[in-house]
């Protein structure tokens, strides 16, 4: 019996689930709610602070996206987002709560710290690749730990994933003070300039160090960009067109109807898992290699996190996920900068930025309430008699 | 009976959900101190008028009476304030509390527990009732027969006079029983009113003094249990036999296909769900399966499909067609590995978009469930599942706003022809269905029949879970009768009469449940 419906005293207002939206209609309520946010912002920003809302978003624009010390920063750090919400993806599609990135990077990025440190005798393209295939191991490690707990045994993946975080921080920890030794902070891995047989060994730019490196291709930026934008595509691709998508979606869908269709569900689940935790894992290698070129625990700051809202957001589309992923740097860029620009003239405090990104999210992600739920208002002429 | 009002009366009681009406004008009365016995098959609207009394639903119109009171009750809340309490089938219990905690969760009363005052008075309604239970165990230490007496004792502390069982033996032993039905006693002895929902006639004679009968969301007649058998009782549940309109096509040379021998299954619980079950089946026939809802069904149509652990001593066995030379063992294969021996087994779950479909998908992907891995590919090969859908769409004639709209959308109706439609649609051996027209309308209803029908006709061994026993008599060669998960028989559906199937349905062993069909 579906059409079970529950008659009682109508209320004033009723929510009920639509059963289809348009795309259109879905963008036109995403892009009011853009909207929304800007008009509640600028309001909330001149009456407080008084600054013009044309000024302000001038320079949360500038500040994001003008100029390539703006420009480069807002890409670099959409990338590292993009990156760990693209891993996410399957964990998500198949409705597997990893709430572990921020672990699974720090685990490749640890092991290819290591490596880097231990093994810098290697030459430099083989040096690269052990830690790009450690760090794989090491993230997808991280990921199979709660999957396997999952299948066998039913744990709850999130606190675990979540607790996972916990253990590598303090791996990282670890092996930072070790290193560190009598030194107030790490510093550069292979960074001292007097070692010339092992300087900027692991780093991607040890290839072309020393000679012209201006033009664009010789950058550790670009190439972190370019290769994360491949990884986007190739999950897209994975997740739509190939079988282990299929499977994904299929186990997501209804763990019963897996089973029925044949579908090993634990395998599916461990498989999606390590391919997760892995991801995150070469994000943490090319973060090491290509940007920080030294670990702490902090090097995945908090992106694990921000990425799930990415991923949701997207709906798990990973070409959308690139979109998101500028969006929310951008505004995490641009309100730092008003809050440069204006701290000293308006008293418009640097933690203003944080409540402007949260606003604009708060909008965004509300509005997907919009689309998945109608409003009905009670017509009271037009009651039914039952 | 004397000028005292009954405890309860229910007055002209319509409720419809949509189109299907679940219970219509509905005139009876339970009085006080007494034991009623609610009967009637799946469907004839016992759960939802005792969830009008229990304040889950409202009814659209009539009026129920409490204690001659015309009440309205639209919450559980104002049940509980009326004195009427439910025990579910599915118990609402903490497990890692204990029985006096369980009793006194969610009363109202200071911020400050009392747990010492409410331990004595749990103590003191044991004993007055006769219950065995102790008050500081924990609820996950004790066993099913425990969990209902605290569900019954926790009514009783909230000084419930009406109490409503849900099927309550059905997950007791025989011995549970007999206690349940002495505490039962003991409280009608005490005034109070008691309502038994059950489908087991011999348990209904036993223990309750009036039995008010249901049939298809109308009231038909209470009776005194002194002056019922379970003959009558029957007669009047399953009412008279209604000619349908479906074709029945005469078995065309049939070979034994699948034979099961001494099947059991344990659920997660312990309880064994299927018990020594035996049959075999036959190409070109339709083997009906009867049953009141929860008898082992599902488990059995799972374990022919692989997707059941099976108790020890079963064995499934699947004859040689002429595609497979070789008798091949069932037992402990999983789907994937079935189909590896190139058996086409196609099931139609109950559960359609839970188990049989992909919900969030559209009609190509959901074809390509079974088949997608077919070839070696990577990738998926989404050329054929899309033609197949195109076809069924056509054949079936699938209201659906565009293929790649997803099933779970569609309405219950269009959403299983796609299911049907795939499982035919691969040429099945057999074809397994569990109420392949639940809550269709009948044009559907006959389509899936014709379906059904011409499967047989290609030779296919057929076997048809249903809960209409007009339909299951019409369309099926034999029936095989399911009794708490015990096998009744095995009648021949040409011959046999609605009365008799019923009654093998509600009691183990009885008259003709011997008689092979074959």
């Amino acid at each position: 019996m579906e059409n079970k419906i529950k008659k009682r005293r109508e209320p004033l207002i009723h929510i009920s689930k639509r059963i289809s939206v348009a795309a259109w209609k879905a963008w036109l309520i995403r892009l009011g709610a853009f909207l929304g946010a800007l008009t509640f912002i600028a309001l909330f920003v001149y009456l407080i602070f008084g600054i013009n809302p044309s000024d302000l978003y001038s320079t949360m624009f500038k500040g994001a996206f003008v100029g390539k010390n703006y420009l480069i920063p807002t890409l670099k750090a959409a990338a590292k987002l993009l990156c760990i919400a693209v891993a996410l993806a399957p964990a998500f599609k198949m409705r597997f709560w990893n709430i572990g990135a921020e672990g699974q990077m720090l685990a490749g990025a640890m092991a290819a710290a290591f490596v880097m440190r231990e093994y810098s005798a290697m030459p430099n393209w083989l040096l690269l690749l052990v830690m790009c295939l450690f760090s794989i191991i090491a993230g997808g490690i991280w990921g199979l730990i709660p999957a396997v707990f999952k299948a066998k045994f039913g744990t709850n993946e999130t606190l675990f994933t979540l607790m996972m975080n916990y253990i590598a921080a303090k791996i990282v920890d670890y092996f930072y003070n070790i290193w560190r030794g009598a030194k107030s902070a790490l510093g550069l891995i292979n960074g001292n300039v007097l070692q010339k047989d092992i300087y900027e060994k692991g780093y991607l730019r040890y290839f072309w160090s020393g000679k012209n490196d201006s033009v664009w291709y010789k950058s550790e930026d670009t190439w972190y960009i370019i290769i994360i934008g491949i990884i986007a595509i190739l999950m897209y691709v994975y997740l739509k067109k190939t079988k282990q998508g299929y499977e994904i979606a299929v186990v997501g869908d209804s763990q019963n109807t897996a089973r029925y269709a044949g579908i090993s569900v634990n395998k599916v689940i461990i498989r999606t898992m390590i391919i997760s935790g892995a991801i995150c894992g070469l994000c943490g290698f090319m973060t090491v290699s290509f940007q920080s070129h030294s670990i702490s625990s902090e090097i995945a700051g908090g992106y694990g996190f921000t990425a799930i809202i990415v991923a949701w957001m997207s709906r798990m589309n990973t070409l959308a996920m690139a979109g998101v992923s500028v969006l929310v740097i951008a505004l995490e860029n641009g309100s730092q900068a008003v809050a440069n620009a204006y701290s000293t003239s308006t008293g418009f405090p640097s933690s203003t930025a944080s409540i402007i990104v949260s606003v604009f999210l708060m909008f965004i992600i509300g509005s997907e309430f919009f689309i998945n739920y109608k409003i009905n208002f009670r017509h009271i002429s037009a009651k039914e008699v039952a | 009976m004397s000028d005292i009002p009954a405890a309860i009366e229910f007055k002209n009681i319509t409720k419809t959900f949509g189109s299907i009406t679940a219970n219509s004008d509905i005139s009876f009365e339970i009085r006080r101190g007494e034991i009623l016995s609610l009967l009637g098959e799946n469907g004839s609207g016992k759960t939802t008028l005792m969830n009008m009394l229990s304040g889950i639903y409202y009814p659209d119109s009539g009026k129920i009476y409490i204690n001659g009171n015309s009440v309205s009750i639209k919450s559980p809340k104002d049940a509980y304030k009326l004195g009427i309490g439910m025990i579910h089938q599915h118990f609402k219990l903490i497990d890692v509390f204990t029985v006096t905690e369980n009793v006194v969760l969610g009363l109202p009363g200071k911020i400050g527990l009392d747990l010492k005052t409410a331990r004595d008075r749990v103590t003191e309604i044991c004993k007055k009732y006769g219950f065995e239970l102790n008050p500081d165990q924990k609820v996950y230490d004790m066993n099913v027969s425990q969990k209902q007496t605290l569900e019954i004792v926790k009514l009783l502390y909230r000084k419930a006079d009406i109490l409503i069982l849900d099927e309550p033996t059905a997950v007791l032993t025989p011995q549970e029983t007999e206690n349940l039905f002495k505490v039962i006693r003991n409280m009608r002895d005490d005034g109070k009113s008691i309502i038994i929902i059950t489908h087991k006639l011999h348990e209904v004679l036993a223990v309750s003094d009036r039995v008010a009968i249901l049939r298809k969301g109308e009231y038909i007649a209470t009776v005194n249990t002194g002056e019922a058998t379970e003959l009558s009782l029957t007669e009047m549940m399953v009412g008279k036999k209604v000619i349908l309109n479906i074709d029945r096509p005469e078995p065309l040379n049939p070979v034994k296909r699948i034979e099961v021998q001494g099947l059991s299954v344990v659920n997660a619980e312990g309880i064994k769900t299927l018990d020594d079950i035996s049959f075999e089946l036959y190409g070109g026939e339709i083997l009906g399966i009867a049953g009141i809802s929860g008898c082992g069904q599902k488990e059995l149509l799972e374990a022919i499909a692989g997707l059941q652990k099976t108790g020890p001593g079963s064995s499934i066995k699947f004859h040689p067609t002429d595609d497979i030379k070789d008798v091949k063992s069932l037992i402990g294969k999983t789907p994937k590995e079935i189909r590896n021996y190139g058996i086409a087994l196609s099931f139609v779950p109950e559960d359609r978009l839970g188990m049989g479909l992909v919900g969030s998908m559209g009609m190509p992907e959901n074809m390509m469930l079974k088949t997608y891995n077919e070839d070696n590919s990577i990738f998926l090969n989404l050329k054929n599942p899309v033609k197949s859908a195109e076809e069924i769409k056509n054949t079936l004639e699938v209201a659906t706003p565009s293929l790649n709209t997803p099933v779970r959308t569609l309405s219950g109706g269009n959403i299983q022809k796609v299911l049907v439609g795939r499982e035919i649609s691969s040429v099945p051996a057999v074809l397994m269905t569990a109420y392949a027209v639940r809550g269709l309308d009948i044009n559907t209803s006959y389509m899936i029949y014709d379906l059904i029908n011409e499967q047989k006709k290609r030779g296919v061994a057929v076997i048809f879970v249903g809960e209409d026993l007009d339909v299951l008599l019409a369309i099926s060669d034999r029936i095989l009768v399911l009794c708490g998960g015990k096998s009744n028989g095995i009648v021949d559906a040409r011959t046999t009469t609605k009365e008799k199937v019923g009654l093998m349905m509600t009691t183990l062993n009885n008259v003709g449940g011997s008689q092979d069909g074959k």
